[in-house]
């Protein structure tokens, strides 16, 4: 991974698209960048706070996106050249300061890179980060390769200054989660300081010019800048056409979906009938050049993901195009020819234009075909699981006793991390609600509040350690205040596990891995004047008493801080583990036992399996990590551990 | 640079999330790289420790980086950490000519465990298998990594098993340094679990 601080201009090396936006960065000389973890966003901080202290960069992971942006923010107000990188989630809640910022304009080089998701496959929705871009008047471009998620972050700083406005670079999973050749180029080496212009001027906010404000000239303004990026961006290097003069179809597409689209035309053999026009610079989308190649054909498919963004820009920039040009017919998203959500694959596009070029195309042998048809229906499906060892599942193991016991139809509110699982059968199927992060205590605000309407059924909130800090606190404080009544189950496993196990305030540790001042969850939400308790969630007993007496109390916000390791943290640092477990086959009774093999059928920790034959259950001794929790729930006590 | 037998070059490497699919695909990338080829390496995330399939689309070309997916029926190698995801791989990538090398060790689905779902019989599923390929190297990788003192080394010993099937452009010389640079401190097992996978492969 430190392959990025490599000083070698020329060499190439194989790189991760979210390494090579870093790379990028520092090939423009940033000094400073800010993140917090989102899938598939989270590698370009994770390699730039592993070379920061070497490379005399700031790179903090912060409290959540809004707060990166904001400092990424100050330090390009002070004239350093700063990148601020986050998911599709991200950008949502940054986006209150991202549109005033757009009014005050910037100091050096402020880059904001967004990694979208479609196909939500690390998400809890799939959204189309580009539309902000249109939203707020920001210049946007969209990397198509590895090579080029370099190259363009690089030159997004340079477009950043010269228009004195943020520009944010879109990338996707199949781009920053994409490894692929990348010829480094040449690090900067200059000293650099920072200041920060004190001026202020009440009559003319350019001079003074970090203030939004009740200044409309200054959305003029920022119009203005948007014109300036439209021209660049008729010359910009990252738009390009391939294909003949005159083409019977011509596609248009952007990003990830580019090599979909050349890889398409290369398997169907009509490179000499279709032209392909890539834009790297989708926002303002440059005018001329576009008109230009829509001169090429009259039959034009647009291939994109998600939203049909460059599809409304050109069939906007075709309403004002001169009566007497050619009629154009437009394929894509409005035609319902490329579906209107999820991720693209090479796959899609190659039956699109099998279609409209009324072809027919033959992906392998007929008779293997078939073959794997059928056999396809055999394999059984992988549903997404807590790791084996995992706190979590005691949590919810725990919850989901407490619930049935207390017996009012109590339920959970979820929130986003690997606990999100709480709606599977990793997590009991125990969560009801899910969407940002910090809303399953946000909601709980209200549930907690209906008294005065005859509700009666106790809420449990949960949220991650990361996920407290980052967007809970509020939520926690409004409940308290206004007299709400629920649980917050604080799943503190001490790293912000599902991105990569990135540390958080709660960790004694910085981004950067220096020492930090460890934020002390208890305290602070003793100060707010909740009740706390802390307990470990494999005491299975214990942790569901303690659920059980709070849900009797009436009234209040109550805090129990779940606390234990996330288990994939403790094996990497300690390397063995902490029992052996077996099932003893002479007690395990198999289905005949009452419990209705609670073991397998409910309990579902992948490291403990069903032998079919023996009709027995079975440690999985490759998968099991030796956490020994699942010894608690076996009636028969037939699950023996041995400490290591 | 040798000639690839095809321009691209598919390879598809499969398993169970935490198996270490995109650690052997980095391996693999790096050390083609080193030998001037454009590599192109899609993986799948975000389900990587949580118990899903995972795979990884390694691309390799002469010319130029394709994009991170392989279209359907157009792997060249499929290279699987799992039985079960190695027919899923096939059922999807496959076609008359793939080479498949495959662990024999399930990692049953918790639908499995349960008893909503079957997996099939190992001898049963290797047959299916091989009904999908042209070339079946069978390993029980798992096995042999836990001689070797952990059964994480499956992953090793599989690309071992690649490289020794000569169906990559590499040989022995040109993935040591990879290990080597990959693994300080853990090299000689590695290594060991390297030789394992070519000796399977006839070496």
């Amino acid at each position: 991974m430190a392959s990025i601080e490599l000083d070698a201009p020329g060499t190439t090396q194989l790189l991760l698209g979210n390494e090579a936006i870093a790379r990028g960065a520092l090939e423009a000389g940033i000094g400073f960048a800010a993140s917090y973890p989102g899938t598939p966003a989270s590698e370009i901080m994770d390699t730039l706070a592993s070379i920061a202290k070497g490379m005399g960069i700031h790179a903090e992971w912060s409290v959540n996106e809004k707060v990166a942006l904001e400092a990424a923010a100050g330090a390009s107000f002070a004239g350093i050249r700063a990148i601020a990188s986050m998911k599709q989630n991200g950008i949502n809640v940054a986006c209150d300061f991202l549109i005033n910022l757009t009014m005050t304009g910037i100091g050096k080089g402020l880059i904001l890179v967004v990694a979208d998701d479609p196909g939500a496959i690390s998400s809890s929705n799939e959204q189309d980060s580009r539309n902000i871009c249109k939203w707020m008047n920001i210049p946007l471009l969209e990397p198509s390769n590895a090579q080029e998620a370099k190259d363009m972050t690089k030159w997004a700083f340079e477009l950043s200054e010269e228009l004195d406005t943020i520009c944010i670079i879109r990338s996707v999973n199949r781009i920053g989660h994409t490894r692929g050749n990348v010829k480094l180029g040449e690090l900067p080496k200059r000293e650099q300081r920072a200041y920060f212009p004190n001026i202020w001027n009440m009559f003319d906010p350019t001079l003074s010019k970090f203030a939004a404000g009740p200044f409309p000239w200054l959305h003029n303004m920022l119009h203005q800048k948007l014109a300036k990026a439209q021209q660049r961006f008729e010359s910009a290097p990252f738009n390009w056409y391939v294909g003949p003069d005159k083409a019977e179809l011509l596609i248009i597409t952007s990003g990830a979906s580019t090599s979909c689209c050349t890889e398409a035309v290369k398997e169907l053999k009509l490179d000499h009938k279709i032209g392909i026009f890539k834009l790297g610079t989708t926002w303002p989308i440059p005018e001329n050049l576009v008109e230009k190649q829509l001169s090429r054909s009259q039959k034009v498919l647009f291939v994109e993901e998600v939203d049909p963004f460059i599809e409304r820009s050109v069939m906007e920039l075709a309403a004002n195009l001169p009566p007497d040009s050619p009629r154009l017919v437009f394929y894509g998203k409005r035609s319902g020819h490329i579906p209107s959500y999820g991720e693209l694959h090479p796959d899609v596009v190659i039956n699109m234009i099998v279609d409209l070029m009324g072809i027919t195309y033959q992906a392998r042998d007929i008779t293997y075909e078939k073959k794997a048809k059928e056999l396809s229906m055999i394999i059984p499906g992988r549903a997404l699981n807590l790791c084996p060892g995992c706190p979590h599942r005691a949590t919810f193991w725990a919850v989901k006793n407490a619930l049935q016991l207390d017996g009012r139809d109590g339920f959970v509110c979820g929130d986003i991390g690997c606990y999100a699982l709480g709606f599977a059968a990793g997590g009991y199927y125990q969560s009801r609600t899910m969407h940002a992060m910090g809303s399953g205590a946000g909601v709980a605000n209200g549930l907690g509040n209906l008294i005065q309407f005859g509700f009666e059924q106790p809420v449990i909130a949960l949220c991650g350690d990361s996920t407290f800090f980052h967007a809970t606190i509020p939520a926690l404080i409004n409940g308290v205040y206004n007299k709400s009544n629920f649980i917050l189950l604080i799943l503190d496993n001490n790293a912000t596990a599902m991105t990569g196990f990135q540390p958080h305030p709660g960790t004694g540790m910085t981004g950067a891995g220096e020492q930090a001042i460890s934020i002390n969850m208890e305290a602070l939400c003793h100060s707010l004047g909740a009740h706390v308790e802390v307990c470990d969630p494999f005491e299975l007993e214990n942790t569901t008493a303690i659920l059980l007496k709070l849900m009797a109390e009436v009234g209040g916000v109550k805090v129990v801080i779940m606390r234990r390791e996330c288990e994939m943290v403790r094996a990497k640092r300690e390397k063995r583990f902490p029992y052996v477990v077996h099932v003893d086959p002479d007690i395990c009774i198999g289905e005949a036992c009452g419990c209705n093999r609670v073991c397998t059928r409910v309990f579902q920790c992948p490291g403990l399996i069903w032998d079919r034959e023996a009709g027995k259950s079975k440690i999985d001794e490759a998968v099991c990590t030796g956490c020994g929790l699942c010894v608690e729930i076996c009636p028969e006590g037939a699950i023996i551990k041995k400490a290591t | 640079m040798k000639k690839l037998s095809k321009e691209p070059f598919n390879l598809i490497i499969s398993g169970v999330g935490g198996q270490g699919n995109v650690l052997m695909s980095l391996l693999i990338g790096r050390a083609l790289v080193n030998q001037g080829y454009f590599i192109s390496v899609g993986d799948t995330y975000g389900a990587s420790q949580r118990g899903g399939s995972v795979a990884s689309h390694v691309r390799i070309s002469e010319h130029t980086c394709y994009g991170s997916l392989i279209s359907i029926g157009h792997a060249d190698v499929i290279l699987s950490l799992e039985p079960a995801e190695t027919l899923r791989m096939l059922c999807q990538f496959g076609n008359p000519d793939v080479v498949t090398i495959t662990n024999t060790r399930p990692i049953y689905p918790s639908d499995v465990t349960s008893g909503h779902a079957i997996y099939p019989k190992i001898d049963e599923l290797l047959k299916l298998i091989e009904k999908l390929s042209a070339t079946v190297i069978v390993i029980e990788a798992t096995d042999e990594a836990f001689k070797l003192g952990n059964p994480i080394f499956a992953n090793v010993i599989l690309i071992g098993a690649l490289i020794g099937s000569g169906a990559l452009p590499l040989d022995k010389r040109s993935v040591e340094p990879i290990l080597k640079e990959n693994f300080p401190k853990e090299f000689d097992a590695n290594m060991a679990a390297f030789n394992k996978g070519m000796e399977f492969a006839g070496h």
